[in-house]
């Protein structure tokens, strides 16, 4: 039942982004957010999926895979959609297709949801490449070097990641736990299968009481474990992963910077107009 | 400092055929009428009701005992996971009681526990064989090095990369003594660490412990409840009630085959068909595992 959940996506492959290091991916991670967030209008956008497309080319992950991720959030993007193109308050130049009750459908608004909704797909395609290309481990090693300096402001940052690792390490283990506790408690004639869900969450019980139980055993004797194995917090200990920055993460840290300065050129250029119909009309000067 | 070089020492001993300097007096291991309980407060029963042992350096030791007979406690006031209530437990010296030496002891004692799944810190073998020697603060490329060392110890190098989680139990196990060998301790402690194996695991973790014993000297203090794997050590030491029952090699414990059945343990297999012949009026030698069973029941059928 739970055996194909397989936690993160990381799709394994030798390319470029694969190979460049996660603390450049993740400050690129951050940069592309933002570029989507400054460009104001759709050239801006264009610009950013051109971006997108090329690193996805650059991953070598098959675009069927990266697609797959927006499958979780398909839902939101549709709903915001619907919302965004059903209630939004239009401007006094705004021309109103249709109205009833409190709904008003506008020109503004169609394009201001098309506009919302490739925000949002861009945003998650450009984080599942993150994800995708960078194991959860690294990408936890990752994460604990860039938040080293919230250490002189006694953030215990090494003592996150441990719980972080630590916490990834076990899912498999928890996973085939709940397998077992599932299957033992079908053999006593638990119903796992049918019912409402309240009814179904409630045959939950018997499996997640005893998978708690367990966990806080396994706890205790990986903190023993860890004792025996000397540890003692992240005073005195070394690493022996080292990340290191190579030209790949300077070329993508380049390409980002590029990227941005190329949408404030179009934000400013196109007087930060996002109706393509006026863009569309200014340019051919109709 | 003493505790200095007890630690070093093993890097440098090692490529030399592992063959020990005995110029060590210290013993490896040392309790003195040790007790310890639980239950701090109410001075209920004690789990290790005064035992003293001593172990010297290069002894491979098997603790039996059933189920509660205060095995894992003793294994756990070795390494000062647990300190005595009462007594004194020492380490080459080093007193378990002072919490300032708990990482010196620490790294001159190693323990592998019982399930494997519960002491993997990393996702991958390689990351996780690195925890011990990061904890000890050694530079990358000495770490790299004992990572080779422990991993090739156990037969896992080429599982340098792989997942813990997909390897078999007995796979698992190796990996957790390869963490354990990572920090170069001078003692093993196996607190039941084949118990939750399948016969070809424990197969595979008893011929380990047996090659570090017998090629680098290490002191190996085995846990274990399998009276065969007792066979293999060079001593047996049998616990009830908290308490240290007998003590000598394998042979003459077994050979006290009822006073062990009124500590509710059972011969090895092998033994017990032979003791069974015997009482049946076979005219055997006292033979422990199969194949000195097998010979012996051979030469009775000849001479008969």
């Amino acid at each position: 039942m739970l055996n194909d959940v397989t936690f993160g996506q990381y799709y394994p492959a030798r390319s470029f982004v694969h190979n460049m290091d996660p603390r450049a991916k993740l400050l690129l991670v951050i940069a592309y957010i933002v570029s989507i967030f400054i460009a104001n209008n759709f050239f801006g956008l264009i610009l950013v999926t051109l971006a997108l497309v090329f690193f996805i080319l650059l991953s070598r992950v098959p675009f069927g895979r990266v697609l797959r991720s927006i499958k979780m959030i398909l839902f939101l993007i549709i709903f915001t959609a619907i919302l965004n193109l059903l209630f939004y308050a239009g401007g006094e130049d705004d021309i109103v297709l249709a109205e009833w009750w409190i709904i008003t459908i506008s020109w503004q608004s169609i394009i201001n949801t098309i506009f919302l909704a490739m925000r949002l797909l861009l945003l998650v395609l450009g984080t599942a490449i993150l994800t995708l290309t960078t194991t959860p481990v690294a990408l936890t090693d990752g994460i604990e070097s860039l938040l080293k300096p919230l250490k002189y402001i006694k953030v215990p940052v090494h003592e996150l990641a441990l719980v972080m690792s630590i916490a990834l390490r076990f899912i498999p283990t928890l996973m085939e736990e709940t397998n077992r506790i599932v299957a033992a408690q079908k053999a006593r004639g638990a119903n796992f299968e049918t019912g409402g869900l309240i009814r179904r969450a409630k045959a939950m019980i018997p499996v997640l009481i005893p998978l708690l139980v367990s966990a806080f055993r396994r706890a205790e004797d990986l903190g023993d474990a860890m004792d025996a194995r000397c540890y003692s917090g992240a005073k005195g200990r070394t690493k022996y992963k080292k990340l290191t920055f190579t030209w790949r993460d300077l070329l993508g840290l380049l390409f980002f910077a590029a990227l941005i300065t190329g949408i404030v050129l179009l934000n400013t250029y196109l007087l930060g107009r996002f109706d393509i119909i006026w863009q569309v009309q200014q340019w051919f000067g109709i | 400092m003493e505790t200095e070089q007890l630690a070093n020492a093993p890097a440098e001993t090692l490529p030399q055929d592992g063959t020990e300097a005995p110029a060590a007096p210290l013993p490896a291991v040392c309790f003195e009428n040790v007790k310890y309980s639980y239950d701090e407060e109410e001075g209920g029963e004690f789990a290790v009701n005064g035992v003293s042992l001593t172990i010297a350096e290069g002894e491979f030791v098997a603790v039996l005992g059933r189920n509660g007979s205060g095995k894992s406690t003793l294994a756990k006031l070795i390494n000062a996971l647990l300190r005595p209530t009462e007594g004194k437990v020492t380490v080459f010296g080093l007193d378990t009681a002072d919490t300032k030496k708990a990482f010196d002891i620490r790294k001159s004692a190693g323990m592998v526990f019982q399930n494997p799944d519960n002491q993997t810190v990393a996702s991958v073998v390689e990351d996780d064989v690195a925890f011990g020697p990061e904890n000890i603060g050694l530079p990358r490329e000495e770490i790299g090095r004992r990572i080779e060392y422990a991993l090739d110890a156990v037969g896992m190098t080429q599982f340098r990369s792989a997942t813990p989680s997909r390897l078999s139990g007995g796979q698992k196990q190796r990996i957790a003594i390869a963490g354990v060998l990572a920090i170069q301790p001078k003692i093993m402690i196996l607190d039941e660490s084949t118990a939750m194996l399948d016969p070809k695991g424990r197969r595979e973790v008893m011929d380990v412990v047996k090659k570090l014993n017998r090629e680098q000297g290490m002191t190996v203090i085995l846990i274990t409840h399998f009276m065969e794997e007792a066979l293999e050590a060079g001593r047996a030491v049998v616990m009830h009630r908290g308490e240290i029952v007998m003590d000598g090699t394998p042979e003459e414990i077994f050979a006290r085959a009822d006073e062990l059945e009124t500590y509710n343990l059972t011969l090895p297999r092998a033994a017990y068909i032979c003791k069974r012949l015997q009482q049946a009026g076979m005219p055997l030698k006292n033979a422990f595992d199969a194949e000195e069973l097998a010979e012996g029941i051979c030469a009775s059928l000849q001479r008969g």
